[in-house]
């Protein structure tokens, strides 16, 4: 029992990290019928954004001689890095995307792919070949609780993850510009008669999408301290995987499918041997595809793609 | 003048489906356009409100403005040009409240906003009523009031109406046009294109008849109601 908590936790933990990505997919897809496959580098960069507005607090921090502590380092790193990861969603948007809106999906595909090698050459060129580690900006706490071992970091990661979701749920629901997006995802060639401009809808799905992936890169950085510029193409797909598992145009249905790509992950492991993990895990997800083909909360899409 | 339309030419894949369109409309007018199936009546709305792109030549200008320099949601939201589309395209899978709300999107006087849903759910009580329903729920006539409705929230200088009647039973379709009466009165101009060309010029001041992306025949209702050629192409007779 306690074995299996534990895996609980850990799975809990997992998931959360794969939910804050597949969010972003899951947002593009529904409004703008396309896969942002630039989404898992962008979870990348954000991690080494990340890194870059931790130290550099540090570095300042010392400086001038004062003590930054580590959690309030933690909390500016994540909204500062938020805030300049989606201005990178932003210009994905603008310079791969938008010039191919009415083009077919598969160059608006493509073009995902290739700005997502493009950014990895990037943090390749710049920041070297060696992995670097994430600052360790709060001490690990462990607690046993009747033999499970839950650590600060952890309670701490699925929190955080929570909250967001549950802020973009209720952005989503409640707010205009959530409005706006459902709308979107409906049937997004009437939106500009709303007086709704498209271009702003699909910026601010992108800059959403991808602070949320920054939060997730952050997070994994204190989980696992090392970061490499190929990090994010594993978590891309699987992220996207949870995507299409949860539905089109549901927040709620690609988070649960995160978590659930999570557990599954590490339940498989802990009864299998882990090279047989992946295999055993998306033998799985295609057993649920056969019987769910849109999905967990997904419709098909029925709106005409003209006025 | 309010609208005027010159040498309007639209183009699907190189085919012309406007070739050359002519008209102007004053402020507080009813104007209809009526014509056959695939004679152009949509195009030419989509084409005002910019969301298809027009041929060179095509000159279009709104209080003056000139159009063409206003992207689709700019026509709206700047220069009052409300669009009902054919279809009426509502969001389904928002609530009748919602539908009304996001088409105020981007209007500033937001403190009259409230007035205005009222204002709706007093020229349709049954939208009211079904207010917290999804949009999907909504039989054909509400649909129809919902679309009007939405239009109404987005822009009031001008509303532009695909086809309202379609689907419509004849009573549902009365109310309806009733109720258009009703916000023309208030001061919003209408440009109605139809198929029903009787309903369509017992409602309007003034028509157009466009045949294969030509206005062919203009001229007061009355005059329209009455002229041989009319009555024999579109009123049955
Ligand atoms: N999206 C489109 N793509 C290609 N051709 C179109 C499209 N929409 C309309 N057309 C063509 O343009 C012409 C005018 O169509 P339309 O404006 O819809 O006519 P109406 O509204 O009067 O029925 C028709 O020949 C139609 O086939
Ligand atoms: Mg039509």
């Amino acid at each position: 029992m306690a074995f299996f908590l534990q895996n609980l936790v850990n799975a809990l933990q997992w998931g959360s990290f794969y939910a804050l990505i597949a969010l972003g997919y899951s947002m593009v897809y529904s409004i703008l019928m396309l896969f942002n496959f630039a989404h898992g580098d962008i979870f990348m960069v954000g991690a080494y954004i990340g890194f870059g507005v931790a130290t550099g607090l540090m570095v300042l921090a010392s400086l001038w001689a004062f003590t930054l502590p580590g959690w309030l380092i933690l909390v500016l790193t994540i909204l500062l890095s938020m805030f300049l990861t989606s201005f990178l969603g932003m210009f994905v948007e603008r310079v791969g995307y938008r010039p191919l809106r009415e083009a077919p999906r598969a160059s608006a595909a493509i073009t995902g792919l290739m700005i997502g090698i493009i950014l990895e050459i990037l943090i390749l060129w710049g920041m070297g070949t060696q992995r670097v580690s994430f600052p360790s900006l709060i001490d690990t706490v462990t607690y046993n609780i009747g033999g499970v071992f839950i650590t600060n970091k952890k309670i701490m990661i699925v929190a955080i993850s929570l909250s967001f979701m549950l802020a973009l749920h209720l952005f989503i629901k409640k707010t205009r510009w959530g409005m706006a997006m459902r709308a979107m995802a409906f049937d997004y060639v009437v939106v500009p008669l709303m007086g709704v401009s498209i271009n702003h809808i699909a910026r601010m799905t992108f800059a959403i999408g991808s602070a949320l992936a920054a939060v997730a890169g952050i997070l994994f950085g204190v989980a696992y301290p090392v970061l490499d510029p190929y990090m994010g193409i594993i978590f891309g797909w699987k992220a996207f995987v949870a995507a299409i598992l949860g539905g089109r145009g549901s927040i709620m249905g690609a988070t649960l499918a995160g978590f659930l790509l999570g557990f599954i992950e590490i339940f498989v492991a802990m009864i299998f041997p882990s090279t047989l993990r992946d295999l055993i895990a998306y033998s799985i997800v295609l057993l649920i595809l056969v019987f769910r083909p849109y999905g967990f909360f997904g419709e098909p899409y029925s709106a005409k793609l003209r006025l | 003048m309010l609208l005027s339309v010159e040498n309007l030419q639209v183009s699907y894949d190189k085919i012309k489906a406007l070739h050359g369109v002519n008209f102007d409309i004053d402020e507080g007018e009813i104007v209809t356009i009526i014509g056959a199936n695939g004679a152009g009546k949509s195009t030419t709305l989509r084409a005002i409100s910019r969301m298809v792109p027009v041929d060179e030549g095509t000159r279009m200008t709104f209080q003056d403005k000139d159009l063409l320099k206003y992207a689709a949601d700019k026509v709206v939201s700047q220069l009052g040009i409300s669009h009902v589309p054919e279809g009426r395209r509502l969001f389904g899978n928002l609530t009748v409240l919602e539908n009304l709300k996001l088409a105020t999107f981007a209007r500033k006087d937001r403190e009259n906003i409230v007035k205005d849903i009222e204002r709706v759910f007093a020229i349709f009580p049954r939208l009211d009523e079904r207010k917290t329903q999804k949009a999907g729920t909504l039989s054909g006539g509400e649909q129809q009031m919902l679309a009007i409705g939405r239009a109404f929230m987005s822009g009031r200088k001008i509303m532009l109406l695909d086809e309202p009647s379609m689907g419509l039973a004849p009573l549902l379709m009365l109310n309806v046009f009733e109720a258009l009466k009703e916000i023309n009165k208030e001061g919003t101009t209408i440009l109605l294109v139809e198929q029903n060309a009787r309903m369509a010029l017992k409602f309007a001041g003034r028509g157009y008849v466009l045949e294969s992306g030509n206005l062919v025949l203009e001229g007061p209702s009355e005059e329209l109601l009455e002229n041989p050629e009319v009555k024999k192409a579109y009123l049955g007779g």
